[in-house]
């Protein structure tokens, strides 16, 4: 169950550039019961940044309350062809991935 | 002592290691709080003035409460961070946005919700709160799934 890989897009629009990534993580709440009957324990990402030309431009904390293989959209001010843009994160058992690209 | 030393020299050794380190840390008792006004007591901010300004698109009646889409924009000056609380689920606190100069205050994320619940969001603008809230019904579950 460890980290996936991540996709991201990012589109530059007018005056504003949409980023929409995606993460793989089970986001297991600690509620759910496997087959056998048993609790899952809680795995869930709890920090997650968003980075334009090594900037720090989002700082997010989230709960296990975000679905399973989180999907976010966040809208970045301006943004110019190559801006680099990097959205990295972590979670309750201290994995973590990040994933970068240029805008194009 | 030595024991409590060590302990201590490992945890320091973990921190530098982690890049998230500097950043602000995961708020265990907010998150952990198990109604919206002990989160919102344990971020230390305040329930808010209710404003026009700050928008929730999500839908009216979920189907499935384990994937709710929801987005949140706020077109009040100056805002530096948005709130996410779903009243009724557990822990209510669901995530909180912190957003520097060059992003703007929007957000997409899909959240579960346990059942019908308000979903309540709170903006942080020039050290003011504004509040808005939406009622979305979940006709199934999506928290002990």
């Amino acid at each position: 169950m460890a980290a996936g890989p991540m996709k991201m897009r990012a589109t530059l629009g007018q005056g504003f550039t949409d980023v929409r990534v995606l993460m793989n993580h089970p986001m297991e709440t600690g509620q759910r019961k496997d087959s056998d009957g048993k609790l899952v324990p809680m795995h869930f990402i709890q920090n997650l940044t968003v980075k334009v030309n090594g900037k720090l431009v989002v700082d997010a904390q989230i709960s296990q309350a975000v679905s399973r293989n989180p999907v976010f959209s966040f809208r970045l001010k301006g943004g110019a062809k190559g801006d680099k843009i990097e959205v990295a994160w972590m979670d309750n058992k201290g994995e973590s991935n990040s994933t970068e690209m240029a805008l194009a | 002592m030595n024991r409590i030393r060590r302990a201590l020299v490992a945890a320091l050794a973990i921190g530098l290691a982690k890049p998230f380190a500097a950043l602000a840390a995961w708020n265990k008792e907010a998150f952990g709080a198990k109604t919206p006004g002990d989160a919102l007591k344990n971020l230390g901010v305040p329930s808010g003035a209710p404003s026009g300004e700050l928008h929730i698109e999500a839908p009216q009646i979920a189907e499935n409460g384990a994937v709710v889409p929801i987005e949140i924009s706020s077109n009040i000056p100056g805002t530096t961070a948005l709130i996410v609380l779903i009243e009724k689920n557990p822990f209510p606190l669901t995530a909180r946005f912190d957003f520097k100069e060059g992003a703007l205050p929007f957000v997409k994320v899909n959240v579960k919700m346990g059942e019908t619940s308000d979903v309540r969001v709170i903006a942080e603008a020039g050290g003011k709160h504004f509040t808005a809230s939406k009622e979305i019904k979940v006709t199934i579950g999506g928290c002990g799934g």
